[in-house]
This record gives C-alpha cells, sequence and structure tokens, in this order.
C-alpha cells in the first residue's frame, strides 16, 4: 500500500476551514481570531522547517548533527517546562533543573531503545531516533512541567504547615514528604491515563500516522506499545529526579523554606 | 542548664538588630507595638529566616549545630497553630497524662480529629506538642491569645512549671500588661531602636 501524497491543493482545503473558524470568531466576538491565524501560520512554517532539517539530517546521516539537533531539543522543552510555572524557580534553577532531569531520564531511555530494542545501523538513523526522542521529550516535559507545578504551588499554600513542623525540629525533606508524593503522582498521571485509555478512546498519535502511511496496523500497534512503555519510562524517572531537585532547593542548609528562591 | 545568647540579631525585616541573654528558669517578656516584628525577631531566633549575628546555647554557636537539633532545643510556639494530618495522635508523641490534664484535656484527645479541635484546643494542643521535645528555650508568641480566662491560668501554670523544673528560658510575647506583671522575670519592649528594657 503506497501513501498518498497530499497536494497544496489538499491542504488549502483544510485551511479554509480554519479561515472559517476564524471569520466565525470574528463575528461571535470571541477574540480569538487573530491567535487563531498566527497558530495556524506558526504551525506551518515551524513545521515546513523541521521537514527541511529532517530531510537534510536523512540525507546527511552522521553522529554530529544527530547530537546537536538532540541538544537543541532538549534545551527547548527545557525552557517550555520553566514557561509553564506558575512560579518558576528563580536563576538558572528553573531552566537546569527541568533541563537535567530530562536529559537523564529521556536520553537514557532513548538511547537504550535505539541501541537495544530498535538495534538498528546505525543506531542513531535520524528516521528511528529523532521521532523516538521527540515524542519522548515533548511527553517527559508534561510530566516535569505538572510536577514541579504541583510542588512549587503546593508549597506555598502550605507554608503554615510546612513552617509548623520546620519549628518542631523536622528536617526540610520531612516536611515536604507528602506535598513531594503528590507531586510526583501529579506528573504520572497522564501518561497512566493515556496508556489506560489508548485503543479505547483515542488512537495514539504516531500509530494513526504509520497507519495513514502505510504500515500494517499490527506493526503501527507494536511500536505504539513500545514508545508507550518508553514514555511511562521517561516521564516517571524525569518526575521523580524533578521533583526531588525541586523540594531540595525549596529548603536552604539550615533547613529553612526558601519560598523566596521562587519568582512571585 | 543552658542559656541562650542573641548577640546583634538582625535581618531585613527586623527594624534593628537585637541582643539579649535568656538563663535557664528565667521568665522574659517582650512586649511592643502590633507590626514592629516581634514574630519575625522569634522567627530568626529559631533560625527559620535569614538572619545576621550570633546565637548561641550555652557555649554552643548554632552554626555548630544542625538546625533540626537547634529547632528541638530552641522551640517555636507561634500564634495561629498549623496542623498537617488529620488525627491529633499524628502531630506529636504520647503525651504524659499530668501534661494533658494541666490543660484540660483526657488521654481520648489523641484520637480527636484536628477537624472538630476549637481554636482554643488547638493553640492549648500545639503547646504540649512544643513540650513533648523537651526544648531548653522556648519562644511563646502570644501563646495565650484565644483562651478564656481560666485556660490562661492554666497555661501560665503549665509554661512557668515548666520553666522552673527543666529549667528552661522562655522568651514570651504578650501584649498583655497584666500578664507580663504576673509571669516575668525581666521585661521588654521591642521598639524601632530595639530592645528597651522596662523597670520592673
Amino acid at each position: 500500500m503506497n501513501m498518498i501524497s497530499l497536494s497544496a491543493l489538499d491542504l488549502s482545503i483544510a485551511a479554509l476551514l480554519v479561515l472559517v473558524l476564524a471569520v466565525l470568531g470574528l463575528k461571535l466576538q470571541l477574540g480569538v481570531s487573530r491567535q487563531l491565524m498566527i497558530a495556524a501560520i506558526r504551525t506551518t512554517v515551524q513545521l515546513l522547517l523541521i521537514g527541511y532539517i529532517l530531510k537534510f539530517l536523512f540525507e546527511n546521516v552522521h553522529l554530529g548533527y544527530m547530537l546537536m539537533i538532540s541538544i537543541i531539543m532538549l534545551l527547548f522543552a527545557g525552557r517550555e517546562v520553566m514557561s509553564r510555572q506558575t512560579n518558576p524557580y528563580k536563576g538558572l534553577w528553573g531552566f537546569g533543573m527541568g533541563t537535567i532531569s530530562m536529559f537523564l531520564s529521556t536520553f537514557m531511555v532513548t538511547l537504550l531503545a535505539l541501541t537495544v530494542i530498535i538495534n538498528n545501523d546505525p543506531w542513531y538513523t535520524p528516521q528511528y531516533a529523532i521521532p523516538l526522542l521527540g515524542m519522548m521529550l515533548g511527553n517527559t516535559m508534561t510530566g516535569i512541567a505538572l510536577g514541579l507545578e504541583r510542588l512549587t504551588q503546593a508549597a506555598r499554600e502550605q507554608r503554615k504547615n510546612i513552617e509548623a513542623r520546620l519549628m518542631l525540629g523536622h528536617s526540610g525533606q520531612q516536611a515536604i514528604m507528602s506535598i513531594r508524593r503528590q507531586s510526583m503522582r501529579y506528573g504520572m498521571i497522564p501518561i497512566i491515563n493515556s496508556m489506560a485509555a489508548a485503543g479505547l478512546v483515542s488512537l495514539p498519535g504516531m500509530m494513526t500516522g504509520q497507519i495513514l502511511a502505510g504500515s500494517p496496523p499490527l506493526e503501527a500497534v507494536k511500536y505504539q506499545i513500545l514508545i508507550m512503555f518508553l514514555i511511562a519510562a521517561g516521564t516517571g524517572f524525569g518526575t521523580v529526579i524533578a521533583v526531588v531537585l525541586g523540594s531540595r532547593r525549596l529548603f536552604d542548609d539550615r533547613e529553612r523554606l526558601r519560598l523566596d528562591r521562587l519568582r512571585q | 542548664m543552658t542559656s541562650l545568647r542573641v548577640e546583634d540579631v538582625g535581618n531585613k525585616w527586623l527594624p534593628s538588630k537585637v541582643s539579649l541573654e535568656v538563663a535557664a528558669g528565667e521568665c522574659v517578656v517582650i512586649s511592643g507595638p502590633s507590626g514592629i516584628g516581634k514574630s519575625l525577631l522569634l522567627r530568626a531566633i529559631a533560625d527559620l529566616d535569614e538572619h545576621q549575628g550570633k546565637l548561641s546555647l550555652g557555649d554552643t554557636s548554632y552554626i555548630d549545630m544542625p538546625a533540626i537539633e537547634w529547632r528541638k532545643q530552641v522551640g517555636l510556639l507561634t500564634a495561629d497553630s498549623a496542623w498537617w494530618a488529620d488525627s491529633v495522635a499524628e502531630h506529636m508523641p504520647k503525651m504524659p497524662l499530668e501534661q494533658l490534664t494541666a490543660l484540660g484535656f483526657t488521654k481520648e484527645v489523641m484520637k480527636w480529629s484536628v477537624d472538630r479541635l476549637s481554636t482554643g484546643e488547638k493553640q492549648r494542643l500545639s503547646i504540649l506538642r512544643v513540650l513533648a521535645n523537651q526544648p531548653s528555650i522556648l519562644l511563646l508568641d502570644e501563646p495565650t491569645a484565644n483562651l478564656d480566662a481560666e485556660n490562661v491560668k492554666k497555661v501560665e501554670t503549665l509554661l512557668l512549671n515548666y520553666c522552673r523544673h527543666k529549667p528552661a528560658g522562655l522568651i514570651w510575647v504578650s501584649h498583655d500588661a497584666e500578664q507580663a506583671q504576673r509571669i516575668a522575670d525581666r521585661r521588654y519592649r521591642f521598639e524601632s531602636q530595639g530592645l528597651v528594657e522596662v523597670a520592673a
């Protein structure tokens, strides 16, 4: 079965739908039409751009290029984690903690998947490595952002409870233990939900894409299961690392709660 | 018997640097206009806020003690107590019955849920909670603010007994001039230029 190539006309028809929606938004005074148009243009430009980059990488398979693109992806994901926080950590910490946790979890899991499970030649074949890393980063980013958001917000809300425990001679980590557990759980809930709902409620995007592109469904399913497991592991480990780092940063060496280390 | 020494302790929230010495078995009362930073001074002494200056217990500087140990030794009791778990028992170890009865509780209180405690009950239980650590110094931020006359009496008796028998040093922040008269060995006013001793 061959893939049906989309023409410019095909895409224009879909674009027309967005345009109609924008006009409707204007009529109803929703105030989102401008945003909608900008987002539609961004998605076109950004995806075309990454398309060209992927094309280049597929034609020039080299470990150096792969490392470069991986690091760029990682840094963007790190920035995204920060920008999703109501009160991010001040200074380099906010960016650094998210990025380090993502690096440790996603890079390790992706590396394992590429070298041991998929085992292509070379192992960094971009057709596999880039989409895999992208999906890992995208999901782990969400988990870490949720976990850190929960941690910092709960610490702010429950400041009195935490300090009451510090006053009685509990350590910072003891005082924030239940919040820490809750934050780790929060970060893992989305992937647990999507694993539980996969196939019943939603057809995961990657599998849908493979099927649209002509893969036999069972092959697509096997890949999707693999991806789900990898994402679960990556998100879980990443969230645990980020929340541990984040909860340590909330206290100083005299076990004081340091909410001033968060941006107000 | 350990005394507390506070030397030039200050931070950006306090109006001035503060020096003070409290011996074991002594009750020092601090009063002063509200908002001047009495609670913040107690927080700094408990090493709960960043501060300059020196704090020491006996011959040991706070720096040479883990923060956890310092706060077990220098117990801070705030005006409004916070409770983080569901039942009273989760917040403190088994308390001696005489202490419970001294503040009007039976041993059943340990099984109570925190939700059903009144403000006054929380206040009295938080006193027992901090006493469970057997601190050498107690920093008391208006410990009787939410209590009726009868319970004020009970709390004063319990705390002064602890002060004399442990013996432990008390720094007691109070707005009530009559109370200060009753309990104080020494009295200070906290003003913008610092602690000023009040003649007895």
